[in-house]
C-alpha cells in the first residue's frame, strides 16, 4: 500500500476513474499541461490528451455551466474552481443552474458534475483564496457537498462523488494537501457520501468536525485527556447531507456538543447542527451547544489569520465550558 | 484603431413586405409543402400564443410570456434543425421548443405551474426553460463542446434576447465556444424591449450581430420578421457547424408585439405608435402569407379550415393538460436528489401527512 500525501490521493482518484470511464473529463484553469496550481491534475493531460483534461478560459461561470451541458449531453465532467472564493462568480450556474436541474425537468435531465475546489485558511493566502463557503451550499437543495479531512478519505470520498448522479461541490483544504501522508489502497474504493466518521471516542463530550478543525479535534482530545476528560470525535466528511443519526447517537453517550469550523459563526453549519440536535436529542443534553468557528468578519489578512481561526486553546474553552455541567 | 461606426454590415432579407422577393435573391432550397409547412406552424402558434393570453385572464394558467410578433423568428430557425439538435431555450421560445417537437400539452402545464410542466418527454433533445437570463448559452456551449468531443455531428443553439446580451454569461458562453469551435448557435431574437429597457440602453453597439467579431466568430443580422431569410441565415450557420467551422451568432431583428408578460403593462413605457407601426406594417405572418398567396399555394379557405383544425388542437392539448392530475407538495421532494437522503425524506412524510390530514384520507 503506498503511502500518499492528500493532493497525491486525489490525483490518483481522478486518474484511476477516467481509465476506467471514458465519458469523464476535466475542465478548469490551468488545469492542463501545468497540472492545476496545486499539481492535483499533474500528469492527467499527458495521459488521457487536451479532450479530456482541458484549460479553460478564465471565467468560472462558463466552467461550470459548460460542464452542465456537457453532463446532459452524456459526459461526466470534473470542473475545477480553482479557489473557492472564486466561485462568487458562478454561484448562478451552481446553484440556481446544476444543483436545480434535475428538479426543474422533472428529472428529465441531471448534472452529474464535481465541482472541486481548494479551500481552507491557515496558508497566508491573498485575499479571498481561504474562505470556507461551505453553508452557502448546504443551503441550496440539489447539491452534496463533501470535505474530507486525509487522504485515504478524499480518495474514496472522490470516487464516490465521481460516480455520484448528483452534482457535488467537493472542497480540498489546502492545508492538508501535503501536511502528511497516509497508506492510501491502489486500487479505487468508495468512501459512501453522507456517513460520518467517528475517528476517535469517548464518553464526556462530542466534538463535531470537518476538513482541517478535525486535525484540531484530535489535539485537544489528547489534551483533555490528561485532564481526565474524554472526548469523541466525529469527522463529518459529508456536510450535506449532515450524517445526523452518527451525532446524534454520540450526544446520547457524552450529552455535550461542539460544533468547530473555519467558515464564519452566523448561519454557518454549526448553526445547523446545532439546531437539528435540540430537535431531535435535546434530552440527551446536559450542556449548551457551543460552536468554536472563525468570526463574523471577511476572512482576515495573513498576518492575523492565526488569531481567527480555531485553534486548539479555543477548543479547550469550550470542553472545559461544557465539563461544568 | 478600430473605429466602431465604420463596421459594415449586412442586414439579411429576402422578402418585402409586401410578399415580393427582393431584387437578386433567391430562395432557399424549400418545396411547395416546406413552405405551406412552416406557413402553418406560425398561424397555429399565432392562435396558441392568444389563447394562452385568455386562459390567463381566466385565471386558468399562471403568469405567461407572450412571443406573437416573433413567429418568423422561431419557426424559421426550428425548421433549419433535424430532431436530434439541441434547443436550449428562455421563456419566450415555446413556439421554436413546439417545432422542435415540445408536446403543447407540456408548454400549457407549464404555464400553470405543474412539477411535471418541466419534462421533456425521452428523446426530445429541448431543455427545460431557463429563467435566469443567458444562463442556457454556457449548457448549450457545453453541450456542444461534448458533440465534439464524442466525434458526433449534432448542433446546440441557444435561443436568448436582446437584453441576455449584457449578461456575462453571453460574453463567457461565446468566448469558450468560439476558442472550442464548439458546433453551437447563438440565436438572439432582438425584439428591442427587454420588459421595459430599450435596446439603446442595452448596448451601444450598432448590432448586436457585430458583437461576434470580437469573439473570432462569425456573426450575421437577419430580419426576423422574414421567414425565409431567417431559414436561410439558420441553415447556413446549421451547415457549418455541423461541418466543425464553428460557432455562430445571428441576430434575428423583430418586434415583441405584446407585454413582457402576462404581469407586464407595456403602456406605460411603450410608445402606442411604434406597437402599431410594427403590427399594422411589419407582422411576420402577414409578410409570408403575401408570398404564398403570390404564389397561389395558399387561399382564404384554406386558411379558414386550417385556424379550425388548429383551433381544435389546441383546445385537444388544453383539455389534456387541465386533465392531468395536480402536483402535490409531497412530489417536489422526488427530484432534488436521485434518491432523497434521510433528513430530507422525513420532510416528505410530514408534508405526506398534513396533505392526508387535510384531504380526511
Amino acid at each position: 500500500m503506498a503511502q500518499l500525501t492528500m493532493v497525491e490521493a486525489i490525483r490518483e482518484a481522478m486518474r484511476l476513474e477516467m481509465e476506467n470511464d471514458e465519458r469523464i473529463v476535466i475542465l478548469g484553469e490551468d488545469v492542463g499541461k501545468n497540472g492545476g496550481v496545486f499539481r492535483a491534475t499533474d500528469g492527467l493531460q499527458a495521459q488521457f490528451g487536451a479532450n479530456r483534461v482541458m484549460d479553460t478560459p478564465l471565467a468560472e461561470s462558463a466552467i461550470v455551466g459548460t460542464s452542465i451541458g456537457m453532463a446532459v449531453n452524456g459526459l461526466r465532467p470534473i470542473a475545477e474552481i480553482q479557489f473557492l472564493g472564486f466561485i462568487y462568480e458562478t454561484m448562478d450556474q451552481v446553484a440556481a443552474q446544476a444543483a436545480r436541474l434535475r428538479f426543474r425537468s422533472a428529472g428529465r435531465f441531471t448534472a452529474p458534475i464535481v465541482i472541486r475546489s481548494p479551500y481552507g485558511g491557515g496558508v497566508k493566502t491573498p485575499e479571498l483564496h481561504s474562505d470556507s463557503l461551505e453553508a452557502l451550499f448546504v443551503h441550496t437543495p440539489g447539491i452534496k457537498v463533501v470535505m474530507p479531512s486525509n487522504p485515504y478519505d478524499a480518495k474514496g470520498l472522490l470516487i464516490s462523488a465521481i460516480r455520484d448522479e448528483n452534482p457535488v461541490l467537493f472542497l480540498e483544504p489546502m492545508k492538508l494537501y501535503r501536511a502528511f501522508k497516509m497508506d492510501v489502497p491502489e486500487e479505487a474504493y468508495e468512501i459512501p457520501i453522507g456517513k460520518a466518521n467517528v475517528v476517535r471516542e469517548g464518553v464526556d463530550v462530542t466534538i463535531v468536525a470537518w476538513g482541517p478543525p478535525v486535525l484540531l479535534a484530535k489535539q485537544a482530545a489528547e489534551e483533555a485527556e490528561k485532564k481526565g476528560i474524554s472526548v469523541e470525535v466525529i469527522d463529518l466528511r459529508t456536510v450535506q447531507p449532515i450524517d445526523l443519526d452518527a451525532i446524534l447517537s454520540s450526544v446520547e453517550k457524552t450529552s455535550r456538543l461542539i460544533i468547530v469550523h473555519e467558515a464564519v459563526k452566523s448561519a454557518g453549519v454549526g448553526g445547523e447542527i446545532a439546531a437539528l440536535v435540540s430537535e431531535c436529542g435535546l434530552f440527551s443534553l446536559a450542556a449548551p451547544i457551543l460552536r468554536v468557528t472563525g468570526y463574523d468578519t471577511p476572512y482576515p489578512v495573513p498576518s492575523i489569520e492565526d488569531d481567527w481561526l480555531p485553534t486548539v486553546p479555543r477548543l479547550m474553552n469550550a470542553i472545559q465550558h461544557v465539563m461544568q455541567f | 484603431m478600430y473605429d466602431e461606426t465604420d463596421l459594415n454590415h449586412e442586414f439579411v432579407q429576402l422578402l418585402n413586405e409586401d410578399g415580393t422577393m427582393k431584387e437578386h435573391e433567391s430562395l432557399p432550397n424549400l418545396a411547395d409543402e416546406q413552405l405551406v409547412d412552416m406557413y402553418e406552424w406560425m398561424v397555429k402558434m399565432r392562435l396558441f400564443d392568444e389563447k394562452m393570453l385568455r386562459m390567463q385572464r381566466q385565471g386558468r394558467i399562471g403568469t405567461y410570456a407572450p412571443f406573437s410578433g416573433q413567429e418568423a423568428a422561431q419557426i424559421g430557425s426550428a425548421a433549419a434543425l433535424r430532431e436530434t439538435d439541441w434547443i436550449f431555450p428562455s421563456y419566450r421560445e415555446m413556439a421554436a421548443c413546439m417545432h422542435h417537437g415540445y408536446p403543447m400539452k407540456q408548454a400549457i402545464l407549464y404555464t400553470k405551474g405543474h412539477l411535471q410542466g418541466g419534462y421533456t418527454p425521452e428523446g426530445l433533445n429541448i431543455f427545460p426553460v431557463q429563467i435566469i437570463i443567458a444562463g442556457q448559452t454556457l449548457h448549450a456551449a457545453g453541450c456542444a463542446i461534448a458533440t465534439k468531443l464524442k466525434g458526433e455531428d449534432d448542433v446546440s443553439v441557444a435561443y436568448f434576447g436582446d437584453g441576455a446580451t449584457s449578461q456575462g454569461d453571453f460574453h463567457e458562453a461565446l468566448n469558450i465556444a468560439s476558442v472550442n469551435k464548439a458546433p453551437v448557435i447563438f440565436f438572439c431574437q432582438n425584439n428591442h424591449w427587454a420588459i421595459s429597457v430599450p435596446l439603446h440602453l442595452q448596448t451601444a453597439s450598432q448590432t448586436i450581430a457585430q458583437k461576434a467579431v470580437a469573439y473570432g466568430m462569425k456573426g450575421v443580422q437577419v430580419d426576423g420578421n422574414d421567414i425565409l431569410a431567417v431559414y436561410k441565415v439558420m441553415q447556413d450557420a446549421v451547415n457549418r457547424a455541423r461541418n466543425g467551422e464553428g460557432p455562430m451568432l445571428i441576430e434575428a431583428v423583430t418586434y415583441r408585439q405584446g407585454p413582457h408578460t402576462t404581469a407586464d403593462d407595456p403602456t406605460k413605457y411603450r410608445d402606442a405608435k411604434e406597437v402599431a407601426d410594427w403590427v399594422e406594417n411589419n407582422d411576420p405572418i402577414r409578410r409570408f402569407h403575401r408570398f404564398l398567396e403570390q404564389k397561389g399555394l395558399i387561399s382564404d379557405e384554406r386558411i379558414a379550415a386550417l385556424k379550425e383544425r388548429f383551433n381544435q388542437e389546441i383546445e385537444q392539448a388544453v383539455q389534456e393538460a387541465e386533465a392531468v392530475e395536480p402536483s402535490t407538495a409531497d412530489q417536489a421532494f422526488d427530484y432534488v436528489y436521485d434518491k432523497p437522503h434521510k433528513l430530507l425524506a422525513e420532510q416528505k412524510q410530514e408534508v405526506q401527512r398534513l396533505l392526508a390530514e387535510k384531504g380526511g384520507n
